[in-house]
């Protein structure tokens, strides 16, 4: 067990300093150092996307990286996508369309679409099925997610 | 009269026959009955538990189609019909 | 918001009450919870399918720093080889312990051995390495034919076939064998073959997952006055406390189980895993104990689906009539008794009027994973054989697939081909509301290698016990306790159901999961009985509190009779309505636990397009509609979503899911990446049609849904790529190669 690392980081706007091993991945100093647990754990080898953050704006697996590289990055999880306001309108969509079930894909779809929308603002259908592949829903079908991730685009319409 | 259908592979107890009529208010009261018309059914059908004999965990027992509740005490009507059949697993 | 069939609420699509929580990161699951003195638990794993343990050496793992706690087999209480029911299924119990941790022989990869209680999960993980098992391997079975072959080696020498017919005392790998048999058979296939035609074909299916995406979990606190809390995740509550208390021989009084949020079950969160392992853990230890397994683990140390082999005979003459069928299901166990053949048997072909009939099922058991319920448990490989042959006799009498069910399809009365008479059921209406669906009113192009497929399914639902604790608020809101874990919006559902009594929004009822000593005992959320069962409970809830405040008011109003109708409570020339009340009454407490009974069975009827890539073998899901029966849909979306969630895992299963074994039974593709499920770029958007025929065992006409929706996808998808490519398809999954041999390309 080697010394703990010191880790200089911005998570959802704040500053926040934390240790950790060099073996820990994000994911795991998320969940067990920080108390973040909106990022879950779903197979630890980046083929579901429940882990999934933002790391300087891109949607990131976080078991796929280490904690230790979050070293003066902004990164953004899914506790910080509400704002005092209110929901984001993604949060508001997946609510309104059902598009969850367990709930357990939620955080992963809402971050990994906010990355989307982020860079997409209008996409198609297939456009939103591209890039939402890698975050794994067993309960839905993916027809509401898809449903409510179109809705929440940028002309607010159901782009079929 | 319970009209009781008999599982296939009971039949050799019953000279090959599928349905029987046996009387009896209760599901016990109707094993018991079987048991002296057909010697060995109960062997097949129940198991004991706790030095008590009931109907085998791996049967559920139909009364007029409707799975039973009240174990050996579950009632049955004059003209009711019976069925064994394998549990289903409970699922999900 | 709208809501459909004159009710105020039932039909209405409100934002569910968990939802925010959800979609905020802030939902608790299993995983979640974290104490600052909690140790973390990691499981030694058999590497062998078929093992016995000659020596367990714990030492060195025990004095590597960190390590608190080492537990084996020889930890766990003895115990007799009981049956006792959890949950509906009837558990040996010797055969539960030993599965969660092995006495002296492994029956699977993958199966525990001994778990280490470590101060972190890195430290846990490096010790399990140090601990030292010797074994003896023994040669495994793998498949049903290598199972029954009369030279088999035989996994539990206590193990005798269970039947009707004859026992004996030959140990055997077949645990099980039952016969359904009605009618004339010789005559039924006889008028077939003179006048019709006769199909037979032999169709296999894989091992299969449920693919849940939370990995089992849970935390263990064990109080040195006997009381253990268990958080975990689960599908049922009251069923892990029942099983902790018999394998570990703990006072289950004294054992109270906290179901945090669930990520998933279809069946797989029922039977325990991990739970006991930390509970013993924790009792030995005197500290909190989390274990979560890894997805390998999930894999291989959880319960799958059985791989199956059925062979299916039907007959029909000209006019499209079915006169006989016959079946074998051999369905694999896994490493202990209890796959759910018999329910394939009892469902496969229940849609339909067969006079003359046989069905054997066989329960095998081999050295893999213990297999477990899996949505609908058993229905889908029977029905897929079934629906197969169906299929191939109207393309061979040349009858439209939906006229053949309307022809043959079972009504109110008609007698099941397994004996009991249908009650009030709805499979014609989704038949003919397929029908006239534009869906199936569009062409396909059959020179682009589309082709499309139609299959039925059905599942029986369960009732069974559930109790609700439901307290009036003074300003007109309600606490709802209740005991169904919550996998897919059923608070809401239950929630939408007293409120409908009582004539109140549904955003007034606050539903509220809770723990095994605040609610009485309610079943598992399974077996598509939760909105049903549950839901009844707490209509019978609303209904007594109504009662007490219809007593209350009359007092307040100093009169003899109070009404209530339409959400208010009138006497004469007075009347208020439930808020005004309750500001008067409150609080009322309704507490209601019943045994419910009344549960309707539900039918799909599902139509699929696909089209098939000659020169890779990819089959796409072009267009999917899929019609079932939903008795009254309280929550419509949740009630789609159900049927779009089945149906996915439908198309997972037909086209790419599987386990890959080895020789030596081991599992070979234990992750997402190998093990297949579908994306979303996989699948289309999923039609669905629900149709109502009111179950009359519920007030509102409640029928479980959950279940149906993966029972006609395999067969449904099989049929359409066996008519894009005119070649009968009998083998899943139907990957890229498969298609590709089926073409002679490979």
């Amino acid at each position: 067990m080697s010394r703990k690392v010191h880790v200089q980081t911005q998570i959802n706007g704040d500053s926040i300093e934390f240790l950790c091993e060099p073996r820990q991945s994000m994911l795991e100093v998320l969940r067990d150092d920080l108390d973040l647990t909106g990022a879950k754990e779903g197979c630890n080898n980046g083929n579901c996307g429940a882990c999934t953050i933002m790391v300087e704006g891109r949607p990131v697996n976080s078991c796929c990286m280490l904690g230790v590289e979050a070293e003066g990055s902004n990164i953004e999880t899914i506790e910080g996508v509400a704002s005092p306001e209110g929901l984001h309108p993604l949060q508001q969509k997946f609510l309104e369309h059902a598009a969850l079930q367990c709930g357990i894909c939620t955080p992963g779809f809402i971050m990994n679409a906010k990355a989307l929308l982020e860079s997409n603002p209008n996409p198609t259908e297939k456009e939103v099925r591209f890039w939402l592949a890698g975050n794994l829903c067993r309960c839905t079908g993916y027809d509401k997610i898809v449903r409510a991730v179109l809705d929440a685009a940028d002309n607010g319409e159901d782009d079929l | 009269m319970a009209i009781v259908s008999i599982p296939s592979l009971m039949r050799d107890l019953t000279n090959e026959k599928s349905q029987v009529e046996i009387t009896g208010t209760t599901i016990r009261e109707l094993l018991d009955n079987m048991e002296s018309e057909f010697p060995g059914v109960k062997e097949r059908l129940c198991h004991q538990d706790d030095g008590i004999e009931r109907i085998s965990p791996y049967i559920g027992v139909y009364i007029d189609g409707v799975l039973i509740e009240r174990g050996m005490r579950s009632p049955i009507g004059p003209n009711s019909e019976v069925h064994f059949l394998p549990a289903m697993g409970g699922g999900c | 918001m709208k809501s459909g069939n004159g009710y105020k609420v039932i039909g209405s699509r409100p934002i569910r009450h968990d939802g925010v929580d959800k979609v905020t990161g802030r939902a608790k699951y299993g995983a979640d919870l974290n104490f600052p003195d909690m140790l973390y638990g990691k499981v030694l794993r058999s590497p062998h399918a078929h093992a016995k343990i000659i020596s367990l050496d714990v030492s060195q793992a025990l004095e590597y720093p960190g390590v608190k706690d080492i537990i084996t087999g020889s930890d766990l209480p003895i115990v007799e080889e009981r049956i006792a029911e959890f949950g509906e299924i009837p558990e040996n119990m010797r055969f539960l312990s030993d599965n969660v941790l092995a006495s002296e022989k492994v029956f699977y990869k993958g199966q525990p051995i001994a778990v280490v209680a470590a101060t972190d999960i890195h430290t846990a993980e490096e010790a399990v390495d140090l601990i030292e098992v010797e074994y003896e391997i023994l040669a495994s079975v793998t498949t049903v034919e290598e199972a029954i072959a009369p030279d088999a080696v035989v996994l539990h020498q206590s193990l005798t076939t269970n039947t009707l017919g004859e026992k004996t005392d030959i140990p055997t790998n077949i645990a099980s064998h039952f016969r359904h048999e009605n009618g004339d058979l010789s005559l039924g296939f006889s008028q077939a073959e003179t006048n019709g035609v006769v199909v037979e074909r032999t169709f296999t299916t894989q091992t299969v997952h449920q693919g849940y995406i939370e990995p089992h979990t849970a935390t263990a606190k064990y109080n040195p006055d006997g009381e253990l809390t268990i958080w975990t995740s689960t599908q049922g509550a009251f069923a892990v406390r029942d099983q902790v208390a018999e394998i570990l021989r703990h006072s289950a009084s004294k054992i109270k189980v906290v179901p945090l949020e669930i990520g998933g079950g279809f069946g797989g969160k029922i039977r325990v895993y991990v739970i006991p392992l930390a509970a013993l853990l924790s009792i030995r230890t005197g500290l909190p104990v989390k274990i979560t397994m890894s997805r390998e683990e999930v894999f291989e140390g959880t319960g799958p689906a059985p791989a199956t082999l059925i062979r299916v005979k039907i007959g029909a003459t000209k006019d499209g009539r079915i006169t006989a069928a016959e079946a074998d299901l051999f369905y694999e166990a896994g490493a202990y008794p209890g796959s759910a053949v018999g329910a394939g048997a009892n469902c496969m072909f229940t849609a339909y009027k067969i006079p003359n009939l046989r069905i054997d099922g066989f329960d095998v058991v081999v050295n893999k994973p213990r297999s477990s319920a899996y949505r609908a448990p058993g229905a889908p490989n029977g029905s897929f054989a079934a629906e197969c042959v169906i299929d191939e006799i109207c393309q061979k009498l040349e009858i439209d697939p939906l006229e053949f069910r309307l022809f043959n399809g079972a009504k109110e009365g008609d007698r099941r081909p397994t004996g009991p008479i249908h009650g009030k059921i709805g499979y014609i209406e989704t038949v003919s509301a397929a029908q006239t669906h534009e869906h199936y009113q569009s062409e396909i192009d059959i020179l682009k290698r589309q082709g499309r497929g139609i299959a039925s399914g059905y599942w029986g639902n369960g009732a069974g016990r559930s109790s609700v604790n439901l307290t009036v608020n003074g300003d007109g809101t309600i606490m709802l306790l209740e005991g169904s874990t919550d996998i897919g919006g059923s608070r809401a559902s239950i929630a939408m159901q007293a409120a409908e009594v009582l004539g109140i929004a549904s955003e007034d009822v606050r539903p509220a999961v809770v723990d095994t000593n605040t609610i009485g005992e309610t079943g598992v959320t399974g077996g598509s009985r939760t909105t049903h069962a549950t839901g009844l409970v707490a209509i019978r809830a609303a209904e007594d509190v109504i009662a007490q405040m219809k007593g209350q008011m009359a007092d307040h109003w100093e009169v003899n009779q109070v009404e209530f109708a339409d959400g208010a409570f009138s006497s004469s020339n007075k009347s208020c309505d439930f808020k005004e009340a309750a500001k008067i009454c409150a609080p009322v407490v309704g507490s209601v636990t019943e045994s419910t009974g009344g549960a309707g069975g539900g039918f799909g009827t599902h139509i699929v397009d696909v089209e098939v890539d000659e020169e890779t073998g990819k089959v796409e899901i072009l267009r999917y509609t899929a019609v079932q029966d939903v008795g009254t849909a309280i929550h419509p979306s949740y009630v789609e979503g159900q049927m779009q969630g089945g149906v996915v895992q439908g198309i997972g299963w037909a086209l790419s899911e599987e386990y890959v074994f080895g020789e030596n039974g081991d599992m070979k593709n234990s992750s997402f990446l190998d093990y297949r499920m579908p994306t979303c770029y996989d699948t289309p958007m999923i039609d669905t049609v629900l149709v109502e025929v009111p179950n009359p065992g519920h007030p509102f006409g409640v029928r479980g849904v959950g279940e149906v929706p993966l029972v006609p996808p395999l067969a449904a998808i099989a049929n359409a790529v066996s008519r894009a490519i005119g070649v009968r398809m009998t083998d899943l999954p139907m990957n890229p190669g498969v298609v590709l041999k089926a073409l002679d390309k490979i």
